[in-house]
């Protein structure tokens, strides 16, 4: 038989010329600029405050260079349970988050398909939260929750939760309003990867004896990876260093503080500069070895 | 799951299957049965039915009514994968983010069948890729990725495998090779093959049974040269070859043979090649069991002649020239005359006559579209 024939023909190699990888630097220039300035600096900056020691003068907010790491271990120590409580929230909020925005990406990436003008109305109200500022939207979910709103006198009237308990200002209360608020950050790359979902693989997959709960575990879920991951790592971050919901103006209360409400403080009130940069410094390292080793476990390389 | 595995083919039978789709009908009240082993080719253009029908058998369209069986079982209420059934499908709907082989290992993973990436590679070497095993779909071509399609259906030998129109995006010479190849790998199986297809030369070279379908149902079944010699609707005669179709009414009639008039001519068919022996009737005759004469033929009761006729169009394929003669009275006659050197060289606008043994005639059950009314 023939069929060697058809055999694939080794790859040609490609060969970039000196002048196109000239083109490349030259368009790269803007970014690496940008990047040097507002990026590296800055975070130079922040770790060169973070090891500095107060000033000779002991005025409030004045330090001088120097080099403590003592700081790090001082912040660890000291607000480790408000850096664990930050990475639980964020962790809890981004699994509700996907559990909520994957079947409504996927009813309108895929089921909406025949459909184009109800799918950008859909993806329109999942975004229509924007219009509005976070902070009024944070506000509007007080008052709703507030001990005389509807939903609490209904709660109390049921006997659901006595009258000396609230819910503001719970750890239910913060993840609610870290869920909520970061919630289109799913849904939005969830749907641009099911949007290319190709549904005739399912047919296939059931073709096969697969039987749909399997041809969704081995087919659909493997191929909507690089939306899973996208969509959990523009979630997670966020809400690690979020201060605005666990605030006590806001959803929180003295028992939900996170990081970065602890950050604000430090750095604004007690101007305490590298104790909040040694703090921020360290948020920042946990969550670049989180996400190296969850992009790695979870394969994604093939998919990219 | 109890899904019965014939060690061959099982057979196929549709009870007054119909579909109804949203403002049209797809399938009306369809009868098939095909045996077991056998290479079955349901043939017909776009929007007959075929793929429906298809979609039906393998589970991934519900029939509105009637009932499907799989080797005597009923197997209507069955969803897609507890039915001993495989797809080829058209856009080979293969696995991206799997290697060939796991792609190929998909069915007996889910059957939890021994030694599953053995068996793969087994069907992957019977389809000559089996050095393309860990590569991924998308780094196939279009021929290698059809033919990792029918491995994945073929290693879980199904009783029925179905094929849609899996050759369809494929080049013509590709094409030819791989239903040589599909025609043998059924031989060697053993499986019973339903093949869909829009290409009449495919469905007539590879399977056993041809059904063509027009409209949602099957206007003729049968071999492919018993379809080809004697086609018994005006479609038929017309999707399955080329024919020259003549429409009158019945103008003599005995023991034998039926002639009607048209243009002056006597047109004649055996009565045992005629499906209708009264009224307004049509006949036809292949192109290529034609000839034409340059001057007025003299032959007996046995042939038909018509003209004379200008020969208005010549086209040359190669192994067969093709005439347009146009008859006043009667119409356009397409005759073939093999390219064998020694037929008569002949120009446009050249005055000719054509004939055909009567034996060659063919008697249609209906009228050509556009006669219904009269």
């Amino acid at each position: 038989m023939a069929f060697a024939a058809f055999g694939s023909s080794p790859a040609k190699e490609h060969k970039s010329s000196t002048k196109s990888s000239k083109i490349v630097l030259a368009l790269l220039l803007p970014g690496l600029v940008y990047l040097g300035l507002f990026f590296f600096t800055p975070l130079m900056s922040l770790v060169i405050t973070s090891l500095e020691v107060p000033a000779a003068s002991y005025a409030p907010g004045a330090y001088e260079y120097g080099f403590a790491w003592e700081n790090y271990v001082e912040a660890f120590t000291t607000y480790l349970p408000q850096i664990l409580r930050s990475f639980f929230y964020a962790t809890v909020a981004t699994v509700i988050a996907l559990l909520i925005s994957y079947p409504l990406a996927y009813f309108i990436g895929v089921k909406l398909r025949p459909r184009p003008m109800l799918q950008r109305l859909m993806l329109v109200l999942v975004i229509a939260p924007f219009f509005i500022s976070f902070l009024l939207r944070t506000i509007a979910w007080k008052q709703i929750f507030s001990d005389g709103g509807a939903i609490m006198q209904t709660v109390y009237s049921l006997g659901l939760m006595d009258r000396s308990q609230h819910f503001l200002g719970t750890d239910a209360a913060v993840i609610f309003g870290l869920t909520y608020n970061f919630i289109p950050f799913m849904t939005l790359p969830l749907f641009t990867t099911l949007e290319r979902f190709d549904v005739r693989l399912l047919e296939a997959g059931s073709d096969l004896y697969a039987s749909p709960a399997r041809v969704f575990r081995k087919v659909t879920l493997p191929l909507s990876m690089p939306g899973i991951i996208s969509g959990t790592l523009l979630v997670f971050i966020p809400i690690a260093g979020d201060y605005v919901n666990a605030g006590q103006n806001f959803l929180g209360s003295s028992k939900t503080t996170m990081i970065g409400n602890v950050v604000e403080f430090t750095f604004l009130q007690n101007q305490n500069y590298p104790l909040a940069s040694s703090l921020s410094v360290m948020l920042m390292a946990v969550i670049v070895a989180l996400i190296g080793l969850y992009v790695r476990s979870s394969g994604t390389e093939d998919l990219l | 799951m109890a899904i019965d595995f014939t060690p061959t083919g099982a057979d196929l039978e549709l009870k007054n299957v119909r579909k109804d789709f949203p403002g049209f009908t797809a399938l009306e009240d369809m009868d098939l049965h095909i045996p077991a082993g056998e290479f079955f080719a349901l043939l017909g253009p776009s929007g007959c039915g075929k793929t429906t029908t298809l979609r039906i058998v393998a589970g991934l369209e519900e029939p509105t009514a009637g009932q499907v069986l799989i080797g005597g079982k009923d197997v209507t209420a069955s969803k897609p994968h507890e039915r001993p059934v495989n797809t080829v499908f058209q856009s080979y709907a293969l696995f991206p983010h799997m290697t060939i082989l796991e792609n190929v290992a998909f069915g007996l993973r889910q059957r939890k069948i021994d030694e599953p990436l053995k068996k793969a590679m087994d069907a992957l070497n019977l389809v000559e890729l089996g050095y393309a095993a860990e590569r991924r779909p998308q780094q196939l071509s279009g021929g290698q990725q059809q033919r990792v399609a029918l491995a994945r259906a073929l290693v879980n030998r199904p009783a029925l495998l179905l094929l849609d129109e899996p050759l369809g995006a494929l080049d013509l010479k590709l094409r030819r090779q791989m239903q040589i190849e599909l025609k043998a790998i059924q031989m060697e199986v053993g499986l019973t093959f339903l093949h869909v297809t829009h290409d009449q030369e495919e469905a007539m070279d590879m399977a056993d049974t041809v059904a063509v379908m027009n409209k949602g149902h099957i206007e003729q079944m049968g071999a492919p040269e018993a379809l080809y010699e004697r086609p018994k609707t005006a479609f038929v005669s017309k999707f399955l070859g080329q024919s020259n179709l003549f429409v009158g009414s019945i103008a003599e009639s005995n023991k034998e043979s039926l002639s009607i008039e048209v243009g002056g001519h006597k047109i004649t068919v055996p009565k045992n090649r005629a499906e209708k022996h009264t009224g307004k009737i049509c006949i036809g005759v292949r192109p290529e069991k034609t000839t034409f004469h340059r001057t007025a033929p003299k032959l007996g009761s046995d042939h038909v002649v018509v003209g004379p006729g200008e020969i208005i169009d010549i086209r040359f394929t190669g192994v067969s020239n093709q005439y347009l003669i146009a008859i006043p009275n009667v119409g356009d006659v397409t005759v073939f005359a093999q390219n064998v050197g020694i037929s008569p060289v002949i120009e446009l606008g050249e005055k000719v006559w054509v004939s055909w043994k009567v034996e060659h005639s063919f008697g249609l059950s209906d009228l050509p579209a556009g006669n219904e009314d009269e």
